[in-house]
């Protein structure tokens, strides 16, 4: 079943297209990363599935739904995923627990305790429990990422979005993140797309892997990436992307 | 035909059937003058006009950097303009991987279009006259947003904070009245001394009460604490929604379906058109205050005097036409603000840019406003 499918999809912005033709689907409950090169567009890709951009051409589903971001329908699907951005992306001007309560404040009927009970709770999941009253500038480059990830899956989301979770993380924390990426999928049941471009995080945590090839402007190849690996068809360039250039093709 | 430097650049170039080839030989490096690369390559098809390949390589080269790249990425522009091949294999190792990275991903030019700008006035203009026709569009946009998000708002529909709004309130009121009030009285001041010393002449002092309430209450209040909240406020409204720009704050309210210009415009102007009357009410009476401290130290006029010519002088159209005015330029510096600010481009330096940007628009936006208010209030008598 599927959970997102691209059809004909062309990105970019303004004039300029990044990748055209894109066609993949991403299935429910399983963990997709988006891989390629710096800047051959898996970020744009990622604004483009959330619906920051618009689709040059071609057309994004939720399930049966076509999202289309300029559509007033495009709330009801915003509401069903939950993205954690680069930086955390935490309001600055609001506290870690205001940042995680804002979104159930503004969905949900439920009261003050209640959410503030959830705020706990959600902060607990990603191990920041009794940080809640900490401004976003006291907390370290991971703090922030988990507290955008607690505010992320604030509203339950059934779709999860991770813009390069492990930038700026040293290798133990970018772990910690990668197995707090796999508990809260199988916690939540939740469907995960992942945009990196860090080895280890796509052989830790991807079901199936995308790689996008800046040259072709299109998608090279889509499938679980240790089987790309072992696969001696699978194209040269996603070879070498996937064993840092080690097997010698370019 | 043999290109020798005295640096010891050396390149040969001589055809083989449909190739020109270009051996380079010697010194190759930043340091060393090189041949001009496209000079020499059509003085060498003048002589040879039935080539179609460019063959480029090396032959007893000492040393090389960038200054070969240099020559290679031109010969091959060169080529590829003419429809040309190019055959790079006779190159060192090294410079072969470094031209081949260096065009496997496309340019950032290409990737933002610029690669298209040109250098012809003209097209400049039209380019600049199509962008401003964009821009205009954007800003057309906004403000029916706006205007739509304030009608969300009046439903009681809107998204926002109570708590957040307070703040701005606080922020943009309370906090400015130190300012305001310091720059309102030294300009009334500043007023009366001037007025005061050309009234004198003619016996006429207590006419300074005249000229300052009706200067202060009709143009100067509304004008000093537009100018005033556009450089302080203004800025910072460009600033604090730029910096969420850059954080991709705005791009996380977004995602949760959270409008950006309910959540943050709409909180801002109603902020500032609702403290702006109240500071141009306290400009008017500092100012006056200012006015009166110079007309009773240097001149006859008493403190009852002066009160009792301001009564006289000042009406009510007057005030409350100052008082109307602060509130449009309140609405005209929170809306130059946050609309800097959102399309505030995802670098540190566009923030500076769109502070700067923003004041420069809400003060034009002032000046503009208040010429118009001040035909619109002699037409109605004002």
């Amino acid at each position: 079943m599927h959970g997102i499918t691209a059809e004909n999809l062309s990105i970019g912005y303004g004039e300029h297209i990044v990748m055209e033709g894109l066609n993949f689907d991403v299935r429910k409950g399983e963990v997709k990363v988006i891989m390629g090169g710096s800047g051959c567009g898996k970020s744009t890709l990622l604004k483009h599935l959330i619906g920051l951009e618009p689709a040059k051409a071609g057309r994004i589903l939720y399930g049966d739904e076509v999202f289309d971001p300029s559509n007033p329908r495009a709330e009801q699907i915003r509401r069903r995923f939950g993205v954690l951005f680069q930086g955390g992306a935490l309001w600055s001007s609001m506290t870690v627990a205001e940042n995680v309560a804002l979104p159930l404040e503004q969905y949900t009927d439920l009261s003050a305790a209640e959410i503030r009970e959830l705020v706990e709770l959600k902060l607990s999941l990603v191990g920041l429990g009794g940080l809640g009253a900490r401004a976003p500038s006291e907390l370290s480059g991971g703090m922030r990422k988990r507290a955008g990830l607690a505010r992320a899956i604030a509203l339950d989301p059934e779709i999860l979005f991770f813009d390069e979770p492990s930038a700026g993380l040293d290798p133990l924390s970018s772990r910690r993140l990668d197995e707090l990426i796999l508990e809260l999928r199988d916690a939540l049941g939740a469907t995960v797309v992942v945009v990196t471009h860090e080895l280890a995080s796509i052989f830790a945590i991807a079901d199936r892997a995308l790689f996008l090839d800046a040259a072709t402007k299109t998608v090279l190849c889509d499938g679980n990436p240790n089987e790309l690996l072992e696969n001696t068809s699978t194209d040269p360039k996603v070879r070498s992307f996937l064993t840092r250039g080690e097997n010698g093709s370019n | 035909m043999a290109y020798d430097s005295a640096e010891w650049a050396g390149l040969n170039l001589w055809s083989e059937r449909e190739v020109l080839v270009a051996e380079f030989s010697g010194v190759w490096r930043l340091m060393v003058a090189r041949p001009d690369c496209v000079k020499v390559i059509e003085a060498a098809v003048k002589e040879q006009p039935n080539c179609k390949v460019l063959c480029l390589r090396e032959d007893r080269l000492q040393a090389w950097d960038s200054s070969l790249l240099i020559f290679v990425r031109q010969a091959c522009a060169w080529a590829e303009s003419q429809g040309w091949d190019c055959d790079l294999r006779g190159l060192p190792e090294g410079a072969q991987n470094i031209i081949s990275m260096a065009s496997a991903v496309p340019s950032a030019a290409e990737s933002d279009g610029s690669a298209q700008n040109s250098t012809d006035l003209l097209t400049r203009i039209g380019e600049q006259a199509i962008s401003g026709q964009k821009r205009v569009g954007v800003f057309l946009e906004f403000i029916g947003q706006l205007a739509m998000d304030s009608w969300a708002f009046v439903r009681g529909r809107a998204q926002w904070r109570m708590k957040d709004f307070v703040v701005l309130l606080q922020e943009t009121g309370p906090q400015a009245v130190m300012i305001v009030s310091l720059l309102s009285f030294l300009t009334g001041l500043i007023i009366a001394f001037i007025g005061v010393i050309q009234l004198q002449k003619f016996a006429a002092d207590i006419y300074v009460a005249d000229l300052v309430g009706l200067a202060i209450a009709r143009e100067l209040a509304a004008v000093m604490v537009g100018i005033i909240m556009a450089g302080r406020t203004g800025a910072a409204y460009a600033a604090q929604i730029g910096s969420m720009q850059v954080n991709e704050e705005v791009d996380a309210l977004t995602s949760f379906g959270i409008s950006p210009i309910q959540f943050l415009v709409l909180p801002r102007v109603l902020a500032l058109v609702l403290m702006m009357p109240l500071l141009c009410v306290c400009a008017n009476v500092v100012g006056m205050l200012g006015g009166m401290v110079v007309a009773v130290a240097i001149s006859e006029v008493s403190v009852i005097q002066y009160v009792n010519e301001l009564k006289f002088a000042v009406g009510l159209s007057d005030f409350f036409g100052g008082v109307f005015k602060s509130g449009v330029f309140g609405l005209i510096i929170a809306i130059a603000g946050c609309y800097r600010g959102l399309s505030c481009g995802r670098d540190a330096s566009s923030v500076g840019l769109a502070a700067t940007s923003a004041v420069v628009t809400g003060i034009t936006g002032i000046v503009i406003a208040d010429a118009l208010f001040a035909v619109l209030f002699n037409l109605w008598g004002i």
